[in-house]
């Protein structure tokens, strides 16, 4: 039945789809590097780590350093601050969480999180609160000493950011 | 022009949205039905290859604007952050810089195809004079652009262009200060060349409606250069017909463009511009973009400031002139057996101007200069006018179509004759 194929499909069909394909993706390669122009740079990669030396921080004490442009708080908590964190219920938090899984072990007075508040990206204040943490100006959120919720309308602790210890005081972190 | 159909809107909503705007009418009567000329060669696909060309550098420009500052001290390693840091930043950036002469490239095809069928002739000297303008700011464009990335070239460049305006009498001194914003070309020069140059492309674009909207009321010109008498005849619909030749030369001129894109993407530019710009000293070669090339030798040629730069502008002036300076009511050069000839020799005194503008300005290349600007304004001021007045010109076709079949028979005849 030969002659049905041709009637069906003819040379003129092949070459138009042939050519539209290889158009399309001829566009496609195109239209890729404009996109990917947007994505960030070799210069910003160059700064997605940040070290930190936490010897300066005294008991008690919040810093904030950046990395990738955002605030970190850094919290050498006093050992009452750990106690507290470590007796609360988990029925009592919003987001549960120990605080055993939120620092390291070996070094679990320093508390490392982003300090941008979960509710709606604003950077809460540093020893404010009933919690012994911080307080959001945006929207009235609270978190405790180990960065967890404890009062909405945020619906999820400070996260903590990928580090790790390169010494008994200096971490990197990203 | 009347076309070959009517766009009927099917539907409900096509019709409701065309009752209030006839927008999908005016591009099918404008990219569907309008009647192109059946005898166009490829030569009138280089409107099209512009328009490509000017969307091509909009967009790559835009997207350079957004990882380029313009500011004296970091202009320079703001350039070289796109070409090293942003994600195919040379590749956009090489598309753009080579984009420019691909632009002068396909600009100078049109106008010569202009010059020789003689498409500036009534009633096409309004389209003309439009392309005349657009021209205009494609060169305030390049030139600005070559300024942004804060190089020898950039610098000494700017230098010396807005100098031009120094040999104004009285008044030089203070419009060059005005234009720089400062006692030297520095940083509130950087600054407005950048926000003109990403005005001006806008501007053209708004003058390239108004060019295609001159030529779609008059029609296309033809090699024939007569006028279209019967649509049916003597046309064929621009959709397939001229969209799909269209495409075709567009894709082959791409391949050029991306010849110099990706193995020679330097080849056009100066190694003085990978020099920041340094105010002490300028580079021992100092020449234009290739595009400015017969400009500058008509300026060099010139043994006078104020006459130097006037010649430079008239001799992109003059083009404005062309439809009245031409007297000869034969618009092709197909049958104007003179002007043919006359043609030729405009077109390598001005490839001559441009490789004379690359030359130093010493010894024999100013000599050479000098014949071949006093013989570029000759024939615009003196050979076309008395050209039209003594050529005797070749009996013209009767209609497109007879000229579309007369070479048809001649093909025919051949193998005939064969035999």
């Amino acid at each position: 039945m030969a002659h049905t194929e041709t009637s069906g499909t003819n040379r003129r069909d092949f070459l138009y789809i042939a050519t539209g394909a290889v158009g399309a993706v001829g566009a496609a390669g195109l239209a890729w590097p404009f996109i990917s122009q947007l994505q960030p740079d070799q210069s910003v990669l160059a700064l997605s780590t940040t070290e930190v030396d936490l010897s300066p921080v005294a008991e008690g004490q919040i810093i904030t350093v950046q990395w990738r442009g955002k605030p970190i708080f850094i919290f050498n908590r006093a050992p009452k601050d750990v106690e507290a964190a470590r007796a609360v219920p988990m029925s009592q938090l919003i987001d549960p969480q120990p605080d055993q899984d939120r620092v390291k072990a070996g070094h679990e007075n320093f508390l490392v999180v982003i300090g941008i508040c979960t509710h709606l990206g604003c950077v809460p204040l540093g020893h404010q609160g009933n919690y012994d943490g911080w307080f959001c100006p945006c929207h009235g959120s609270q978190y405790d000493s180990s960065g967890r919720v404890r009062v909405g309308p945020a619906p999820l602790n400070l996260p903590v950011p990928p580090y790790t210890f390169t010494s008994d005081t200096k971490i990197v972190i990203g | 022009m009347e076309g070959h159909s009517t766009y009927q809107p099917q539907g409900k909503v096509a019709r409701w949205f065309e009752s209030r705007l006839p927008l999908v009418g005016l591009m099918h009567s404008s990219a569907v039905a309008y009647p192109t000329p059946k005898n166009l060669n490829y030569l009138w696909t280089f409107g099209a290859i512009l328009t490509f060309m000017l969307v091509c550098q909009i967009v790559s420009g835009v997207v350079l604007a957004m990882h380029y500052t313009a500011y004296a001290p970091v202009s320079f390693a703001r350039v070289e952050h796109i070409m090293r840091d942003v994600n195919y930043g040379w590749l956009i950036r090489y598309i753009h810089a080579n984009g420019a002469s691909m632009f002068f490239i396909a600009v100078y095809i049109h106008i010569f195809r202009g010059l020789y069928y003689g498409s500036y002739k009534a009633p096409r000297e309004v389209l003309w004079i439009l392309g005349v303008i657009i021209y205009l700011l494609m060169m305030a464009t390049a030139f600005m652009g070559y300024v942004l990335p804060w190089g020898q070239m950039s610098y000494w460049g700017a230098t010396v262009i807005t100098n031009l305006f120094s040999a104004i009498p009285y008044v030089g001194e203070t419009i060059v200060q005005w234009l720089w914003g400062g006692y030297s070309v520095g940083d509130p020069t950087l600054n407005r060349f950048f926000s003109l140059h990403y005005l001006l492309p806008f501007m053209i674009a708004g003058v390239v409606v108004l060019h295609i909207w001159a030529l779609h009321h008059v029609g296309q010109n033809n090699p024939a250069g007569v006028d279209v008498k019967s649509v049916a005849k003597d046309t064929v619909p621009f959709t397939p017909y001229a969209t799909v030749k269209d495409v075709f030369a567009m894709v082959v001129f791409l391949l050029f463009f991306a010849w110099f894109v990706f193995y020679i993407p330097n080849y056009l530019g100066h190694s003085d511009n990978y020099i920041p710009a340094n105010p002490l000293s300028t580079p021992a070669h100092i020449v234009p973009e290739w595009y400015f090339l017969p400009f500058y030798a008509i300026l060099r040629s010139v043994p006078d400031k104020l006459g130097g730069v006037l010649a430079m502008f008239g001799a992109i002036a003059v083009l404005a002139f062309l439809p009245w300076l031409d007297t000869s009511k034969v618009r092709s050069a197909r049958y104007r057996p003179l002007f043919r000839q006359f043609f030729w020799i405009f077109a390598v005194v001005a490839v001559g101007l441009g490789y004379l503008g690359s030359q130093p300005a010493e010894g024999g290349f100013v000599i050479a200069s000098r014949i071949l600007t006093v013989y570029y304004f000759v024939h615009f001021l003196v050979i076309l006018p008395v050209l039209g007045l003594i050529e005797r010109p070749a009996p013209l076709p009767a209609s497109i179509a007879d000229a579309v079949l007369a070479k048809g028979a001649k093909g025919a005849a051949l193998p005939a004759a064969k035999a």
